[in-house]
Parts: structure tokens; C-alpha cells; sequence
């Protein structure tokens, strides 16, 4: 099945809450929608659902104009964040529930059911209620309930926000499986760029209701298309840098040097840098680098890794260094970019230069 | 798996429809017809167009009952809403005595609303009924039989002690929705009860106790029943609300032109005023 | 500010626990130093929300005793305690201004209006909400509204300590860095005694000079981030910090050699007596594990494995790997080229703990 998004739009009350978006999804697929909260996520689901009309726009499945058609008579299933099942019914019943309504008989349900049960590994709770179980497990019982009936569009909505960071690895180790086992179109939103990562599959990255890119999760991350999507798919937030170019030189903040690299290759002009914080070094790397002396504004240790906060030229950058590096707040640190990971971006905000992922190994 | 449409659905909904045709809607419409039209007996009716709505709006007697009206329901609410929001704040949220505090609060809706009115109307007898003769025991000259302002008094109580019960069962769920942790902060802030009831309890019941107040405005601006039996309407016309002026009006003096007139302009003031409020009240929360 | 200790403290939500398993906090010990940052860290239902709560105040300890600075107040109610709190979700007086939101703590205790504008100017300035003091509470943001959370506690010159339960659970990952950056410049600034309640390891570690890791009521482990990343005390911290967590893997041990598969692994100390009967495990973190070919290992270095699979979360990878048919999780670069379905994996005795029954062995070093 192939679901296609035509120029979809949404107007709220004057607000845009979705704006012009294009998306084919294929069978068989998972599409990660990436975005910070109110970007859209949940309102473009609901349109793919049916539990919206869009103001402007079409939404084919196969071909069809289903636009029009609620979304009881498509094939569609959603799992929330909050785990929504029904308090009085077992686990078993609560799975089974979606056949009941369809009206399949008692064995086809009860294959069904156990089937779904054994790939959310739920088998030994079916008799249980709901409020018994942990929370991990009620959203699995949420996710056993949205595949059973063979939908051909899942969709789950930041389903995994509202459990403990140790289970929600554990889901989301389990999730991929799930995805191949189904073969529906599987459309998973969140805000944490990881998860994005961690997921695989194709990413549509949102920005105040407009997809902004769209394609493999790891050719987003690597080659955003412009400066929002990478901003949105970093975390920590991409680190940037505004310089201007000009007569072979490179201005940055109060500093000046020659432009060396993919730099000495743009036009003139200003444009705006952007490194991920794991590219920031302390030391001086073996391979040319740009040194700069930024200010510490607080330095945050996790064991195995140091996050600083550092202050340039009004902005605030973030660097994750490996080890332990204690450094004096409001002390100088002279720290090295690495000219071969930058991402440049024009006074648009379009990339125009990205880091080459041959030449950086 | 799709649903299937299964429009044998609508059939199941006929018998319902022919029964509100025939309970609300043919009803409807016959007053309609019989507001523009004058009839002398005899099943021969003549078409007088708007005569009956401007006598009936000119007419002192409707002015008169629709003050009346508006006095009830204006002292009603002031008195309902804030005590029904005083006595779900004392109620308890959670233990073995909210079941218990549930089922009182429920008990004086229960009653069959002539019911109430007989109740009262013995009740506040000067001779033999119990508030009646505490009343005139301690002092007070009190006859609600003869007396319009110890009428108003008694046909007022009666409404409290019957409605306050809906409000705070309205407003003890608007409470119950708060989480803790609004409590637990205000304790942390040594926040007076006074501060916690104005600055958490009251902000947070908000669309609850409005749509009490607009049950209450409707109910109380259509109530019949209960006066009716409590006073006829009396002493004189003193306690003749719209409603009870209307029935006499229509089965008393068979006047059934400028009661069917009546009827319609009552329906759209109620309506009118509905509207007027919870527009109001709804933009008041677009802009918070 | 103030220490806070808690003497032989121990709860149960039940009006006649039965035994052990009835205890939400099973009995502990725990001191608080003045000025310190401290975050409880441990997975939902571990007791840490019930801890907050017993310091704070709002929930009275079955046992045990509660003391700041030398005083008893496990009997005193939390707005005697003097502590601030700061909740999961923003707790703020919806129908008021910032400034009004910020004041409300010093006009219920009566402080004069002049003290009250100069101390709201203060921190608001202290928490970047200067430009917002005149806007309704209401209308601003998840991160403004958890800062007007804090600032209230903030108010308060005479204030214990500051108690945060899960406070960004509702705020976006970006935004996250800079609430969290901010909180560690105030510790910095003026040393409040601050607790910290979490399931989030990046938050615990990042926040705390020290963090408390608790399970099943009961306190695993109190070390700086550095001690539970690099020596975990219990089988347990170590799943539960790191992402992905420890590797656990049953072994034998002979002097400073641990069996793991039938490939004896080189260790830095020696367990001379292991205990008779104990399940013995090795515990080593995937980023103490090296892929063999990179940072200079010699050819033929290393125990094979197979390869099953490889994540590329962008700035490092993932491999899951196989050493005779134990899994095992390998962090490597994300310029680490792992080819085909063999590699040879180095491990780092330095980093190889030993844990009988899910306790670290000491021995003895070599």
C-alpha cells in the first residue's frame, strides 16, 4: 500500500498548523517524524489517519482520493503516549478487541491474538488487567492491540515519552523487529534525534508545520538540507558559527584567518557554520584545524564524557569531549574546529557545503 | 480489517424520531399556529398575524411576572453558586466518607418536584409545620400564605435546599480534577486557604462552575412545578413567575392566542439570555 | 543553606506493612551536605519520588527520623522546613503575572513590599525571566513556566534546600541543555543544597556532584558520575548508567584470569577466594571494549566474534557482537569501519570488573 500526502495544509483559526506538505510512504516502510513539540507531528498524523480533513490538499492511498473518508473506514491503528487501553478488560480481551468489533470468529481471533502477543512478548500476562502492569508492559498490551488487526498504517505518537529512559531502550530495541514482522506502513514520531537515529528508516524532519527533508535517517543527519532541519536533528544542539568571507580571509568574531578548505571554495559573503559538538577538541587534532578562544561557562561531567558550555561571539556552544575535562567557568579555552566536519550555510539558510563523509575518515 | 458502514442503523432510529415528532415537535408547531391566530370556540380560527405578540409584549401583567422572574432567578444564583462551591470545599476527596457525603448531596435531586413543593408547603405552615411554627416561635410574624414577603422567603429556601446539591456536585468534580501537586506547591509557598481557594481552586473550577451557572439560570427561569405547589402563585400575584403566569393565561382563561405568544417569547428570552451568556463566558476564556 | 540528614528512615504506604517487600523505602542511612548537588537516580517505582517527599516534608516517614542542621523536623510540615520544590510538570498560579508569581512565597509571609520588588528583580535576573515578569504566567512556555517553578523556591533568602522531582519531563531536548546549564550555574554561584529526583542517567550524571542510585527502595550506590561510570558497585548500576548499559556475562575466575566462552580475558587484579557457590559474572562497559585493527592494535589481537548488527547513531556506533555465543555490546567511533560479519574485539582490563551475586569483588591488585 502506498500512502501519498498532496500539498496537504491545515489552518487552524488563522494558524498554520500544517503547511504544504508532500510525502509518498511505501508498504513495509518506517517513517520517523522529527521535530521539536508543536512542530506538527501530531497534527499531520491525524490528517494520514482521517481523524482530520486538511484545509487544502489530497491524500491517496493506492492512487485513490481518500481525503474525504473518516477514519473508520480506512485501515489505520495509533498508539499514544499516554498508554490507552481499556481498564476493565484483560490484556487478552484488550488485544482481541479490534477483532471482536470486526467480527472475526473465535479462533481466527484467538491465532491472532496470540500471535500478536508472542511479538510484544506479553504471553504469560494475558489475563491481566491493564492498571496491574508496569507501564512498559501497558504499552506494549497499546502496541499488541494496534497490530493485531493487520492495519495497513500505523501510527505511533511519541509512544515511548512517558516511560523510563532504561525501558524505553528496551522497547525501542524491540520496535525494528516489530516493523519488519508487519509489513505496514509504520510512521513514529519523537523528539529526540537518537531515537531517530536508533530507529533507522526514513526521517521527514518538521519545522513549524512544514516538512523540512525527507529521506534515509542517516543522508538527513549527514546532509541536511538546510539550517533548521540540522538544528532539529542534533543533540545537543549543532554548534554555529557566523563568519564572513571575503578576499581569501575568514571573520570570525574578532578573529581573522585565511580560508583554508571547503571555505577558501565559497564566494564571498556571510554565511553561517555549523559543527556538532563532538567536533570541538580540546587539543590540537593531527588534521588542519581552526583554533579559537572561547569562554567557559560550565562545564558538565557524566562519567564518561564532558559536556562544556562555552561562550563566542554571543553565542552558546556545547562540546562533547571524551573523558574527564574540568574546566573553570569563566576561564578561556582555546579550542580547534575541524574545518573537514563543517556544514555551511548561506544567509538563506540553504546548505551549501557539507561535510565529506569519505574524506573525514 | 475495514468497518463495514451498516446503514440498517438508521431504521433503529425511527421509532424515536416518530415519538420527538410527536411529543416536542407537533407541539411546537401548534403553538406557533395557534400564536397567530384568534379563535372564539367553534374550531374557527382567524389569522391575526403579530396582534398577539405586541399585546402580550405591551402588557403590564407580562412585565410585571417577567420582573418577577428575573428577581428569582438573579437571587437564586447569588445565593446557589457560592454556597454549593463553600460545601464541596468542605467535602472530603478521599476515605470512607465520600461515598457517604455523595450520596446526601444526591438525595434532595431525587425528589419528585411536586413532591418538594407539598414537602415545603407543610413544612412552612404558621400552625403545624415545623419551620413555620420555629419561626413564629422565635418572634417573627411569618404566613406565607398571606404574607408576599415571607412567600418570596419560603418559595427561595425551598429552591436552595432543592438545587444547591447540583452545584456542589458539579463543583466538588471541578475540585477533584486538581492534581496534588498544585496543593503540595501552595503548601511550600505558605500559601493561606484563602490564597490556595482564590488562586488554584477558583481559577481551575472555572469551566465547571459555568456551566453550572447556566443550568441553574435555565432551570430556574423556566421552574414551575415546585412554586406552583407551594403557593398557587400567591398570596395575590406576589409569587406569579412567567411560567405560572402562562398556565393561567392559557388553561385558566382558555386565552390560548396571547398564551401561545407568551410561550414563544418566554422560549426566546430563555434562549436569548443562554446565549448572551455563555458567549461570554467562553470569549472571557479565549482571552485568559 | 542546610544539611540535611535522614536517620534510620523507612516507609511504607501501607497501614500494617507485612514485611520487606511492603516498604516503598526500605531503611537507610543518608547525609546531605550543606551546599552539595545531589541526584537520586533509579527506575520508576525504585522509591526515589517517595525520598523526595520525606525530605521535603510532605509525607511523614514510617520510621526514622529527619534532621536539618542539627534539628529534628520529621514532625514539622513542609512550609516549616523551609525547602522549595519544583515539580514534573509546571505548578504555577495561572491567573497571575510573573512578578506576581515570583512575589507570592514573601507576601504570604509578610515581607514588605519594597524588600519583596527588589528580591523578584533579583532572581528573575538570576533565571533570565527579566523580559518576561509583566506577561501572565499562563501564556509562556513549558522551560519559562518550570524557571517561575524554581524562581519561587529561589525567592525564599532562608530556603533549605532545593528539591527537583523529574523537572524536565515535559521540557524539549534542546531546551533541556540550557535549563540544565543554568541550574549547574546557580549551584556553582551559591551552593544551594540541592536533590535532584530522576530516571534520566545523562540528567543524574550531568547535574550532581554526587548521585544516589537506588532500587527497589533500597540505596545501590552513592558515587560521583566518574565512580558509577568507571567502578560499579552493583550489577545493577552498571545496567542502569550507559547507554547502551554494562555488559553482564556469567564467567569462571582463576587468579587474574576470567573464562568467558572458553577465552580467557587478562584482568587487572587478582580474586584469590571467590566466594563458595556465588554466581560469578564479568562486567565490562562497551566503551571499554575496542574493535581490534583500530588505535593501533596489532593484527591477530584480540578474541573473534561475530558481528550481528550495527546502529550508527550518528556520532558513535553500536555494534552487537558475539564472543562464543555470549552477546556483548561494543561502542565504537562513528569513523569505525566494521567490516563484514568477523571482527576480534579487545577488551580493557583496566575496566573489567568482577561481580559475585551482582556485588564487585575487590581482589587485589597486581
Amino acid at each position: 500500500m502506498t500512502l501519498e500526502l498532496r500539498k496537504i495544509s491545515k489552518q487552524v483559526g488563522g494558524e498554520t498548523h500544517i503547511g504544504d506538505v508532500d510525502l509518498t510512504l511505501a508498504s513495509g516502510t518506517l517513517t520517523i517524524l522529527l521535530g521539536p513539540t508543536l512542530s506538527g507531528k501530531t497534527s499531520l498524523m491525524r490528517l494520514m489517519a482521517g481523524l482530520d480533513r486538511p484545509t487544502a490538499g489530497q491524500v491517496l492511498i493506492d492512487g485513490t482520493d481518500v481525503t474525504g473518508v473518516p477514519v473508520q473506514k480506512r485501515s489505520v491503528a495509533m498508539v499514544y503516549q499516554q498508554f490507552i487501553n481499556y481498564p476493565n478488560l484483560t490484556v487478552y480481551e484488550n488485544i482481541a478487541s479490534p477483532m471482536r468489533v470486526a467480527g472475526l470468529n473465535r479462533q481466527e481471533t484467538d491465532a491472532a491474538v496470540r500471535r500478536a502477543a508472542d511479538l510484544m512478548r506479553l504471553t504469560s500476562l494475558l489475563d491481566r488487567k491493564p492498571l496491574e502492569l508496569s507501564g512498559g508492559q501497558q504499552q506494549r498490551t497499546a502496541l499488541a492491540r494496534a497490530i493485531v488487526k493487520g492495519a495497513d498504517l500505523v501510527l505511533l505518537d511519541e509512544p515511548l515519552a512517558n516511560l523510563d529512559y532504561k525501558l524505553r531502550e528496551e522497547l525501542r530495541e524491540e520496535l525494528p523487529r516489530l516493523f519488519s514482522e508487519t509489513g505496514a506502513i509504520f510512521v513514529y514520531a519523537t523528539t529526540e534525534p537518537t531515537e531517530a537515529l536508533l530507529l533507522g528508516g526514513n526521517t521527514a524532519t518538521l519545522h513549524e508545520g512544514r516538512v523540512t527533508q525527507f529521506g534515509a535517517t542517516l543522508d538527513v543527519y549527514r546532509r541536511p538540507v538546510d539550517r533548521n532541519t540540522a538544528d532539529v536533528f542534533s543533540d545537543p544542539p549543532m554548534n554555529f558559527l557566523a563568519i564572513t568571507v571575503g578576499g581569501g580571509q575568514v571573520t570570525a568574531g574578532e578573529q581573522t584567518l585565511p580560508a583554508t578548505g571547503q571555505i577558501a571554495e565559497l564566494a564571498d559573503g556571510r554565511y553561517a557554520i555549523g559543527f556538532r559538538p563532538n567536533h570541538l577538541h580540546l587539543a590540537r587534532p593531527e588534521l588542519p584545524a581552526i583554533a579559537v578562544t572561547a569562554n567557559v561557562a560550565v562545564t558538565e561531567i557524566t562519567g564518561s564524557e564532558s559536556f562544556v558550555h562555552l561562550d563566542f561571539d554571543g553565542q552558546r556552544w556545547i562540546a562533547l569531549l571524551h573523558g574527564i575535562h574540568d574546566l573553570e567557568p569563566g576561564s578561556a579555552a582555546e579550542v580547534f574546529l575541524d574545518p573537514g566536519r563543517f556544514y555551511v550555510f548561506n544567509e538563506d539558510d540553504a546548505l551549501v557545503a557539507a561535510p565529506d563523509p569519505a574524506e573525514a575518515a | 480489517m475495514n468497518k463495514t458502514w451498516n446503514n440498517g442503523a438508521w431504521f433503529m432510529v425511527l421509532p424515536v424520531l416518530a415519538l420527538v415528532a410527536f411529543n416536542a415537535v407537533i407541539p411546537l408547531m401548534t403553538v406557533v399556529n395557534y400564536s397567530v391566530q384568534e379563535t372564539f370556540g367553534n374550531n374557527i380560527f382567524f389569522f391575526e398575524g403579530v396582534k398577539w405578540f405586541e399585546e402580550v409584549l405591551h402588557s403590564e401583567r407580562f412585565h410585571a411576572a417577567l420582573l418577577r422572574q428575573l428577581a428569582f432567578t438573579g437571587t437564586i444564583l447569588l445565593i446557589e453558586i457560592p454556597l454549593g462551591v463553600m460545601i464541596a470545599l468542605t467535602m472530603p476527596r478521599q476515605g470512607p466518607w465520600v461515598s457517604v457525603c455523595l450520596v446526601l448531596m444526591a438525595l434532595p435531586l431525587l425528589i419528585p418536584w411536586n413532591v418538594v413543593g407539598a414537602i415545603w408547603n407543610i413544612f412552612a405552615l404558621p400552625d403545624i409545620g415545623l419551620l413555620g411554627r420555629s419561626l413564629n416561635g422565635m418572634g417573627f410574624d411569618y404566613n406565607y400564605t398571606h404574607q408576599p414577603v415571607a412567600a418570596w422567603f419560603t418559595m427561595i429556601l425551598m429552591d436552595v435546599w432543592h438545587w444547591t446539591s447540583l452545584v456542589v456536585l458539579l463543583a466538588y468534580a471541578g475540585l477533584r480534577s486538581i492534581p496534588d501537586a498544585y496543593y503540595q506547591a501552595a503548601k511550600i509557598d505558605s500559601a493561606s486557604r484563602w490564597a490556595v481557594f482564590r488562586y488554584i481552586q477558583l481559577p481551575k473550577m472555572k469551566r465547571v462552575l459555568t456551566i453550572a451557572v447556566l443550568l441553574r439560570f435555565m432551570d430556574s427561569f423556566m421552574i414551575y412545578t415546585e412554586p406552583f405547589v407551594l403557593t398557587g402563585g400567591g398570596p395575590g400575584n406576589s409569587t406569579t413567575l412567567l411560567s405560572i403566569d402562562l398556565v393561567k393565561i392559557a388553561l385558566g382563561q382558555f386565552d390560548l392566542g396571547p398564551a401561545a405568544a407568551m410561550s414563544i417569547i418566554y422560549f426566546l428570552i430563555v434562549l436569548l439570555l443562554s446565549w448572551v451568556f455563555y458567549t461570554l463566558t467562553m470569549r472571557s476564556e479565549d482571552q485568559s | 543553606m542546610a544539611r540535611i540528614e535522614l536517620q534510620k528512615v523507612a516507609h511504607s504506604y501501607l497501614a500494617r506493612p507485612a514485611g520487606e517487600q511492603d516498604f516503598a523505602v526500605k531503611e537507610l542511612d543518608l547525609t546531605w551536605d550543606d551546599g552539595g548537588a545531589y541526584a537520586l537516580l533509579g527506575p520508576s517505582g525504585c522509591g526515589k519520588t517517595t525520598l523526595l517527599n520525606i525530605i521535603s516534608g510532605l509525607l511523614t516517614p514510617s520510621c526514622g527520623q529527619v534532621v536539618f542542621n542539627g534539628r529534628n523536623v520529621t514532625e514539622e510540615r513542609p512550609e516549616q522546613r523551609n525547602i522549595a520544590q519544583v515539580f514534573q510538570f509546571p505548578v504555577i498560579y495561572d491567573t497571575m503575572t510573573v512578578r506576581q508569581n515570583l512575589a507570592f512565597p514573601l507576601k504570604n509571609r509578610h515581607v514588605p513590599s519594597d524588600a519583596i520588588a527588589a528580591r523578584v528583580t533579583e532572581i528573575a535576573g538570576m533565571i533570565d525571566l527579566d523580559s518576561v515578569l509583566d506577561r501572565k504566567a499562563h501564556n509562556l512556555s513549558a522551560d519559562q513556566k518550570q524557571k517561575i517553578s524554581l524562581g519561587r523556591g529561589l525567592v525564599r533568602s532562608d530556603v533549605n534546600a532545593i528539591l527537583f522531582d523529574e523537572p524536565l519531563t515535559v521540557i524539549d531536548p534542546h531546551l533541556k541543555w540550557q535549563l540544565r546549564s543554568q541550574l549547574k550555574k546557580l549551584h556553582r554561584e551559591f551552593a544551594f543544597t540541592m536533590v535532584y529526583v530522576t530516571h534520566d542517567q545523562t540528567e543524574a550524571l550531568t547535574f550532581a556532584d554526587k548521585v544516589v542510585v537506588m532500587y527497589e527502595g533500597e540505596v545501590v550506590q552513592i558515587g560521583t558520575p566518574e565512580d558509577l561510570f568507571e567502578r560499579p558497585m552493583h550489577t545493577f548500576v552498571g545496567y542502569f548508567i550507559g547507554s547502551p548499559g554494562m555488559n553482564v556475562a556469567p564467567v569462571s575466575v582463576e587468579g587474574n584470569r576470567a573464562i568467558l566462552g572458553g577465552y580467557a580475558i587478562k584482568l587487572a587484579r587478582t580474586y584469590a577466594d571467590t566466594p563458595v557457590g556465588a554466581k560469578l559474572e564479568l562486567g565490562t562497559r562497551p566503551e571499554f571494549i575496542r574493535f581490534a585493527g583500530n588505535g593501533g592494535a596489532k593484527d591477530g589481537e584480540g578474541l573473534p566474534v561475530t558481528v550481528k548488527r550495527v546502529d550508527d547513531i550518528g556520532r558513535f556506533k553500536v555494534a552487537k557482537v558475539e564472543l562464543a555465543g555470549v552477546p556483548l555490546a561494543v561502542v565504537a567511533d562513528e569513523d569505525t569501519v566494521i567490516d563484514g560479519d568477523e571482527a576480534r574485539i579487545v577488551f580493557d582490563p583496566d575496566h573489567v570488573h568482577i561481580y559475585a551475586d551482582s556485588q564487585l569483588l575487590e581482589g587485589v591488585a597486581q
